[in-house]
């Protein structure tokens, strides 16, 4: 809500400087986002005088003045028929901006130099005077700017005024709001205007079918008024608050509802059938143009105003193009109603109507406030249009509108709430300047009856936020809670997290964040089937764009879109995680189950580019690696990774899925290559992801310490030759199979195919460990083990012991 | 004899340092104190020499032997030493070269700032919970004291999923939830990933939130004063100016916006500050009768007080960023820097 000083100090006085003042409104609750400069469109206009004039040679009607701005002596060609020597003038120099943009250029008049302009009131937009130009006082310095010179400078404070706060729409209840604050008095406009004899009830009826969405409706009837534009000091106030200017009626409603906050609206009374209002809801199907032309077609519960026969306006939101002022209406039927807010508020969303009188109706009016507005609008057609008004208002007012009162306010809970000492005389004092009235039954508490236009106050801590706010939450002491009454700790869910992240940021990945919403085509990108799971998304019904209209139903998309945004501005090596939540869509009606996830990626050179390291390719085996120091850090198993090749947008042979327990926790695997290709992406990547509501239920936080044996452990190495087919797991795992207590450990520590090998064989390198906690093993012990594992790995599995 | 003696060393100790090699050096003492070396067939002359000069012939010859002996011992280990050192010379490497890369990763900055914030809060009591991200209605708008056909739903842009359930625009559904399954005193903190459809420098369509609530006995507007001034003098220092201003939010009543005296300009007005001079920081309030009543919450019994923040805001002002979507556009050459 924008609201300029000039317009505010004709109902309240204000001898504050403007920044002053902001910082009062916006302690005080009315947060001023803004405080702008603002006057006149012209600017480089001076005080001047007339020295001399003399005809002009070419023309009759012309002068030739020689004008002195105390500093400098200019001639000007000047037509007007006030020009006369002597005279203090308005002048515009070589280079002014007058209104309508018009920029003062050096010139020749008919022959005769020109060096800037005298100025009439009108050609300035400070006044209405077109006969001449404007001749200032004679006391007034030359040169002196004439904004300056005649105090026309104005600033205008845009003030964010929060949705409670409806009474603050409109300048009077800014005033308002700067009286309370600053102990000033209040001046509402006089309202005093004489009526004809015609009383309006001969000339019109009003009807209100639907009174739980119109409770109340007014009307007045002014005759014989003269359209034109308003006077300067209208449009004047109506810009500087960002209204445009039209004609003197439609002025006068918009102006009147910037001064009081009420919306009124003026039809044009010929072109109401049947010359009587009607307040009803639409009826299906029923049409409807408003004054931006536009056809509506309407529903079936929207309030509207019509007249005998058909829609005249949409009620509290926008008037009809068959009944709109034109330059020629002469009797005006003027409208000042309240409407249910709600109703209003779900019509202007309908209709994609945010007008600045829906905007006053939805938040609600003073319902005390409509004829107030009605007469003084009346006032001024009156006054600026020359129009009769007609005797008498109508006052339609069937339901009335509950309005709060005898709010019981207890001092003693007011500063129990706050942590203050606040007195209840100065709680009095602060309701009553906030216009509220108050009554005290017993020392315990008091009675408030907020104003009619206080349609937020209902209840004791509504009361108390007045209080607080005009005492200055500045003043209010700060004070520290007690000690909490049980302590804090982070949840498993979070423990496990950050850990996660620990790991991961200390093994080189870094954490990304993206959104939780993607492209649906991802699906098509991912080459999801059809019938697939993650094709059903959770999809937004109102999204910005296409590219961000579905939930995540996993993490890789986001992962490759990362990749893909680093390879563009060219880092293409890269180790990523994130961790967040997937969505799969349940019933309609029911909240999608989100499960929170890890995903990482690895693409590109493994080490940075550098003089150490050959370059080489990060592959399966580095991702695997980091999610295996994951779950050992976690102490979660048993894990196992199975070779499978179901994820479409994997790899076929170099993909597994991730079992811990008996849960398929996630997968891990190389992206398949016709991915790559779809999402335009240059080199291999590898990414994994798990549930981390899986891994939680499988890790151990208690940590079970473990005799170290102090004697030495003893291996043995062992070649097999298997065919390639052979996972390194089945074999290593038949080494356990014995349940050999001295047995160690089993690691494959080389893998062999090709050479001499046969074909579709390999080999694989196996390191046995022994030990006891006893004791050192003898030669003996160790071999009989051996011989026994090394037997049953042979026969269970088919290897072949290599140089046998 | 005593005189042929001296001249011996003299010339033993000219000659030393001309033996640069271990195998000179042996030679030097073969030749002067092996078993036919000079000073060894000067002490066989012994028996010539009279009886007055024999002790002192023999203890200088003794002398002689053993300085020479330990000269010669000394040159050999020098010799051996500076080997050593020319060895090690030649393994010289260039020390300016890079290391061998051990890169770390990262932390988000929004994850950094978030963790410090919980930290903060936790030190006060407050335990972190969570809540879905998708929402119905009722806990995103209604039992926040938000009705249906209510302006203060222009407040909050929403993305809508189906007419009843939208993304969630704030953290407070979460107070919510945590409520209406624990008895007070409650101190929660609920951080997590919040949707508003809006995008330019200073939004983007999801963000993240920490939300704040504490509900006892006797809470008050100072406590909630107290609370959140010792949380910014954490997060941004010691030396900052706060004001707690009036504000509206339908579930907190009274409710503050906390500004903090802009970081940049110091509240000279600048850009970041757009002139004002203060910077909007987190919006707070004590919690409305009505939303206790919604949980089932006795107004009169308990008081509490609630708040909400941007971890991108913060995370922005804290780092000097000036636009928001950086966050979320997670190139390297950004989220490397935190």
């Amino acid at each position: 809500m924008k609201v300029s000083l000039k317009w505010l100090r004709d109902y309240v006085d204000i001898d504050l400087e403007p920044l002053v003042l902001a910082d009062c409104l916006t302690m005080a609750g009315l947060e001023v986002d803004a405080v702008e400069e603002a006057g006149p469109a012209f600017d480089q206009v001076v005080v001047a005088r007339i020295v001399s004039v003399r005809p002009h040679p070419q023309s009759e009607k012309l002068f030739l003045c020689e004008v002195t701005t105390g500093t400098e002596a200019l001639p000007i060609v000047c037509g007007a028929p006030n020009t006369r020597s002597g005279n203090t003038v308005a002048l515009a120099k070589v280079g002014a901006t007058i209104p309508g943009g018009f920029v003062i250029k050096s010139s020749r008049i008919r022959g005769e130099a020109s060096e800037g302009m005298l100025c009439s009131e009108e050609e300035l937009g400070i006044g209405d005077d077109n006969t001449g130009i404007m001749v200032l006082s004679p006391d007034i310095s030359l040169g002196m700017d004439l904004k300056d010179a005649l105090g026309l400078k104005d600033t205008v404070l845009d003030i964010g005024v929060t949705p409670n706060r409806a009474d603050c729409l409109s300048v009077i209840g800014i005033a308002r709001e700067v009286a309370a604050i600053t102990g000033k008095t209040l001046r509402y406009p006089e309202i005093d205007f004489t009526e004809n004899s015609e009383e309006i009830t001969s000339m019109t009826s009003v009807a209100i079918m639907d009174p739980d969405l119109c409770p109340r409706y007014t009307a007045r009837i002014i005759k014989n008024v003269t359209i034109k534009p308003s006077p300067a000091w209208m449009r004047e106030r109506l810009e500087a608050v960002g209204l445009r200017a039209i004609n003197n009626i439609v002025d006068i409603t918009n102006f009147v509802m910037m001064e009081l906050g009420q919306p009124l609206h003026a039809f044009d009374f010929r072109f109401l059938e049947e010359g009587r209002i009607v307040v009803r809801r639409s009826r299906e199907g029923e049409h409807f143009v408003s004054l931006g032309e536009k056809d509506r077609l309407l529903r079936s519960d929207t309030l509207m105003i019509c007249d005998g026969v058909k829609p005249v306006a949409i009620a509290g939101i926008m008037g009809g193009l068959n009944s709109e002022v034109k330059d020629d209406t002469s009797t005006i039927l003027l409208e000042s109603a309240y409407f249910h807010p709600p109703s209003i508020r779900r019509s202007s969303r309908w209709f994609g109507m945010g007008t600045d009188a829906a905007f006053r109706f939805e938040r609600g009016i003073d319902p005390e406030g409509v004829v107030r507005a009605l007469n003084r609008a009346a006032q001024l057609m009156a006054a600026l249009g020359e129009g009769t008004v007609c005797k008498g208002a109508i006052d339609q007012y069937p339901r009335r509108i509950e309005m709060v009162r005898d709010i019981v306010l207890r001092p003693n809970r007011v500063n129990e709430l706050l942590g203050t000492q606040i007195r209840a005389a100065e709680m009095v004092n602060i309701m009553e300047r906030l216009g509220m009235t108050v009554r005290q039954p017993d020392a315990s508490r008091y009675l408030v009856t907020p104003p009619t236009f206080r349609v937020d106050i209902a209840r004791e801590i509504d009361l108390i936020e007045e209080i607080a706010r005009v005492y200055g939450f500045d003043h209010i002491p700060v004070t520290m809670p007690g000690a909490a009454g049980m302590p804090a700790g982070e949840t498993r869910e979070q423990v496990l997290e950050g850990a996660l992240r620990s790991a991961l940021a200390g093994m080189g990945y870094t954490e990304v964040i993206t959104y939780s919403f993607i492209n649906p085509v991802s699906a098509d990108q991912l080459g999801l089937k059809d019938d697939e799971p993650r094709r059903d998304f959770v999809r937004i019904s109102n999204p910005l764009t296409e590219e961000q209209s579905v939930l995540r139903t996993s993490l890789v998309y986001n992962l490759l879109d990362v990749m893909s945004r680093n390879a563009r501005v060219g880092c293409a090596d890269l180790k990523i995680f994130e961790i967040g939540r997937i969505f799969f869509r349940h019933q309609e009606g029911e909240l999608p189950e989100e499960r929170p996830c890890v995903g990482g990626l690895i693409t590109g050179n493994r080490y940075d580019g550098s003089w150490h390291n050959k370059n080489r390719s990060a592959d399966f085996y580095d991702l695997k690696g980091c999610v295996e120091a994951l779950f050992a850090d976690r102490k979660i198993q048993p894990v196992r990774f199975e070779a499978e090749s179901s994820q479409p947008f994997l790899h076929p042979g170099r993909s597994c899925r991730i079992i811990v327990g008996r849960e398929t926790a996630g997968f891990l695997g190389e992206i398949h290559p016709d991915v790559l290709e779809r999402m335009d992406l240059k080199s291999r990547a590898i990414v994994f992801q798990l549930d981390l509501e899986i891994l939680r239920l499988h890790e151990k936080e208690e940590i079970a310490f473990r005799e170290v044996s102090k004697y030495p452990a003893s291996s043995r190495d062992m070649a097999f030759l298997v065919p390639v087919a052979m996972e390194g797991e089945t074999l290593c795992r038949a080494g356990y199979e014995q349940y050999e207590v001295l047995l160690e450990n089993v690691a494959i520590f080389d893998v062999y195919a090709g050479g001499n090998l046969p074909e579709g064989m390999k080999s694989l390198g196996l390191r046995f460990a022994y030990r006891s906690t006893a004791r050192t093993l003898t030669e003996e012990e160790i071999n009989v083990a051996h011989n026994r594992i090394v037997k049953n790995m042979v026969e269970t599995t088919g290897a072949k012991i290599r140089g046998e | 004899m005593l005189k042929t003696l001296d001249e011996l060393e003299k010339e033993a100790i000219l000659e030393l340092p001309g033996a640069t090699s271990e195998d000179a050096l042996n030679e030097l003492r073969t030749r002067y104190l092996g078993r036919k070396g000079l000073l060894t067939q000067m002490l066989r002359q012994i028996s010539t020499v009279t009886a007055a000069e024999k002790p002192l012939f023999g203890k200088r010859s003794n002398e002689i032997k053993e300085s020479l002996a330990h000269a010669i011992d000394d040159a050999l280990e020098m010799l051996k030493a500076s080997r050593k050192d020319q060895v090690l010379l030649k393994e010289t490497i260039d020390v300016t070269l890079p290391g061998r890369g051990v890169r770390l990763g990262r932390l988000h900055p929004v994850t950094r700032v978030s963790q410090e914030i919980c930290r903060i809060f936790s030190r006060m009591g407050f335990n972190v919970v969570e809540g879905p991200e998708v929402e119905t209605d009722y806990y995103n708008f209604e039992a926040l004291n938000i009705p249906k056909d209510h302006p203060a739903r222009d407040m909050q842009d929403t993305f809508y999923v189906e007419d009843n359930i939208v993304l969630r625009t704030h953290t407070s559904p979460v107070q919510i939830r945590t409520m209406e399954k624990m008895k007070p005193p409650v101190r929660i903190l609920s951080p997590g990933r919040v949707y508003r459809p809006d995008s330019d420098v200073s939004h983007t369509p999801m963000f993240h939130q920490v939300e704040g609530l504490m509900v006892d006995k006797g809470i008050t507007f100072g406590d909630l004063k107290g609370t959140l001034t010792y949380f910014l003098r954490q997060i941004f220092g010691a030396d900052i100016l706060l004001r707690f201003r009036p504000s509206f939010f339908p579930f907190t009543e009274p409710s503050a916006e906390v500004d903090l005296r802009c970081v940049m300009c110091t509240g000279k007005g600048c850009r970041v500050c757009g002139q004002s001079g203060w910077l909007e920081i987190l919006g707070s309030g004590m919690v409305d009768p009505a939303v206790f009543e919604n949980v089932g919450y006795d107004p009169e019994e308990v008081t509490g007080f609630a708040f909400g923040l941007g971890v991108e805001r913060i995370a922005m002002l804290k780092y000097g960023i000036s636009d928001i979507r950086l966050f979320f556009e997670n190139d390297g050459r950004f989220l490397e820097q935190f």
